[in-house]
């Protein structure tokens, strides 16, 4: 069985489409990406979902639920944690777990078990008594999280958890996603890093409102870009980027740092011809150039921007 | 459910507990207010103060002077000998009255001829000059008697004064203002903290961001709302505790009625205040427009168009009818009629259900909006 599937889900906002009939399953128990840039309609979606907006068509069922006759049971069986840590920062760490765990209904033993369990994935079993604004953001944010899953909810949605968190702070949080999905709880997980999508089970990618593509990281890279790509390493990147993107058989291209990577129209031509183009005739020293398999991020620039050039056509 | 009302009620205390700013406009505005307008608002006029140009000089001018000046409510300041004078005193504010006794005036007394006494008023302050013609004209109402009564009395005969009215003030005896503003100072502290607190409660969670792991949880909109107030219909209570004891030791008023009536008014109010209070957090997206809203709507209409101050009898027909935009009005009424008269429950009846209407009308207004706002 699926923990969500979204049937022609839309959203209008007066003239603006934000999310565009969008349809996909997530499967219960695993780790779900959903990726986008800024505005491309994630948050949106994710408010659909957890039954704080209502679709303009379409309808997707949460834990069986539908999001838009049910909504009071979807929330009974959800969590939920945005990206501004919707903790009470003039409280306490102990008064917010209560407080949260008061609205859900815990008491008695149950909520002791809990409450316990909460400071531990926080890394604050002896703090209780803090006040909650004087945490550092990667622990507020795990407690964020140990409070939005406190009546164990079958799914949980993060919208862009870690925005703004160092990376051991990040690598913390991951670890406590990855618990939360082997004890059986969905997540469905929205973000920016794309190294954190390479965590993912499954992957879905929306631009403007419209689901461009689906599948694991894996499939991802194999399915949407055909072409071979080369990383190319060279002294004056920009204006090797320049040169090349004047050559007919030179399809996309993309500057990570020192790098340029190319996706080639045709597939006949080689390293050797990126030596003799940059080196030979332009006196640009080339260090490196390398056939290498996509990354993620270079699927996703390909993919959005033939989505972007689609949609002025 | 009570459960989770319950949690939303405790939560807001605790945090309520740390935030400084916000007890001190719960706790010490009140009592600031009530002593500033307690003794700042007094319409009661004493000691005005007079110059006297007596150009007779006799025993009569002097008697009816004492006459005057023995009561608290006029101060002789000065003599004064010319007409000039008389423009300076004025002009000048140094007295709000001048006496002018007329040259012949004992010899008119004397041979039974009427007399005039000028007396100029400062007239800029129409309250008090009101005031002070009153006064004036029953002080010399009084001496003119005993002046007639002296004259019968040499000729053997007296004085038959067919009727003599005898005014009895009830409920407020001594006629002191403060007896009759308590009740509006009273309304409108508690609106205004009961609006204020309230609203700015629930914008600061939608400020802050907090209000959205709310609004994924199961609790009800219903169970928000009822958990936000139970505090604060808490802290007016108190509040209207702490005022009526003020009243008390400051100003002397007492409750006349039944104290229960009074907690069944001040229910009835505190429910429109609040609705008004909720209303305002829905249509706010910051505290600092909440604070502004919640000032305008409630401290104004309650300091100007509640009757506090104004009586509501004497507006335009239009303004009577913008009164009601406050619940401030409806409960002065049912406050005046339990503090100063002991009034039962007919006395205000209607009052009730007014504010019972107010109340309703904003909550639907808040639902409506809210509803709204939520699929933007």
């Amino acid at each position: 069985m699926n923990a969500i599937e979204v049937k022609n889900l839309t959203k209008v906002f007066g003239k603006f489409t934000a999310v565009d009939n969008i349809n996909f399953n997530v499967k219960q128990g695993e780790i779900f990406g959903f990726l986008g840039a800024n505005g491309a309609g994630k948050s949106t979606t994710i408010r659909m979902l957890i039954g704080i907006l209502e679709p303009t068509y379409g309808d997707a069922l949460v834990s069986g639920y539908s999001i838009k006759n049910q909504s009071d049971l979807v929330k009974q069986n959800i969590g939920y944690m945005s990206q501004k840590f919707s903790l009470y920062n003039d409280l306490t760490v102990v008064e917010n777990i209560r407080f949260f765990a008061g609205i859900y209904g815990l008491d008695g033993k149950k909520y002791e078990e809990r409450k316990e369990w909460v400071l531990k994935v926080a890394d604050l079993e002896n703090m209780g008594n803090v006040i909650t604004g004087s945490l550092p953001g990667g622990i507020k944010q795990r407690l964020a999280l140990g409070t939005a899953v406190i009546h164990e909810p079958k799914i949980v949605f993060l919208d862009e958890p870690t925005s703004g968190v160092d990376p051991i702070s990040r690598r913390n949080f991951w670890d406590l996603i990855n618990e939360l999905s082997e004890g059986g709880t969905t997540v469905l997980v929205t973000t920016h890093y794309l190294d954190e999508a390479e965590f993912c089970n499954d992957i879905i990618l929306i631009n403007a409102g419209k689901l461009i593509a689906q599948g694991n990281s894996q499939e991802l890279k194999s399915n949407y870009i055909k072409n071979p790509i080369l990383e190319i390493e060279s002294d004056r990147v920009v204006d090797s980027l320049e040169i090349l993107e004047k050559e007919k058989w030179v399809g996309e291209t993309s500057i990570f740092g020192n790098y340029i990577h190319v996706i080639l129209n045709d597939s006949t031509i080689n390293e050797q011809h990126i030596f003799q183009l940059l080196q030979n005739k332009n006196g640009i020293a080339v260090k490196r150039v390398e056939k290498i398999t996509p990354t993620l991020e270079d699927v996703f620039i390909h993919l959005i921007e033939k989505d972007s050039k689609k949609n002025v056509q | 459910m009570f459960n989770r009302i319950f949690a939303i009620a405790k939560k807001e205390m605790r945090q309520l507990k740390r935030d400084i700013r916000m007890l001190f406009i719960v706790f010490f505005f009140p009592v600031v207010l009530l002593a500033i307008f307690g003794y700042a608002i007094n319409f009661d006029v004493h000691h005005i103060k007079i110059a006297v140009y007596d150009q007779d000089r006799s025993e009569y001018t002097r008697d009816y002077i004492s006459g005057l000046i023995s009561s608290e409510y006029f101060d002789l300041v000065t003599y004064i000998d010319n007409d000039d004078q008389i423009k300076k005193m004025l002009d000048e504010k140094i007295v709000q009255a001048v006496v002018v006794f007329p040259k012949d005036m004992s010899r008119r007394l004397l041979s039974k001829q009427e007399v005039k006494i000028q007396f100029l008023v400062d007239g800029v302050d129409g309250t008090s000059a009101n005031v002070i013609q009153n006064y004036v004209n029953a002080a010399t109402y009084s001496y003119s008697i005993q002046l007639t009564k002296e004259y019968l009395a040499v000729t053997g005969k007296n004085l038959y004064v067919p009727i003599d009215l005898q005014p009895r003030f009830w409920f407020n005896p001594d006629l002191q203002s403060t007896r009759f503003l308590i009740p509006g100072l009273m309304g409108m502290i508690l609106i205004i903290t009961a609006v204020i607190s309230i609203s700015l409660s629930i914008v600061r969670e939608k400020e802050r961001g907090t209000i959205e792991q709310i609004n994924v949880s199961p609790l009800s909109s219903i169970e928000f709302i009822l958990g936000k107030t139970i505090p604060y219909i808490v802290i007016s209570l108190i509040n209207a505790t702490i005022v009526l004891l003020a009243g008390y030791i400051l100003f002397g008023i007492v409750i006349k009625g039944n104290i229960l009536l009074l907690l069944l008014g001040t229910f009835a109010f505190l429910f429109a205040a609040l609705s008004l209070g909720v209303f305002i957090s829905t249509i706010s997206d910051s505290q600092q427009v909440a604070f502004q809203a919640a000032n305008v709507t409630s401290l104004l209409p309650s300091l100007i168009l509640s009757g506090f101050i104004f009586p509501i009898e004497s507006m335009p027909i239009a303004i009577q009818v913008l009164t009601n935009i406050t619940p401030a009005k409806f409960y002065i009424v049912i406050l005046r009629a339990i503090l100063l008269r002991g009034a039962g429950i007919s006395a205000f009846w209607d009052q009730l259900i007014y504010l019972g209407i107010f109340g309703l009308v904003f909550i639907v207004l808040a639902t409506l909006v809210d509803k709204k706002s939520k699929n933007k």
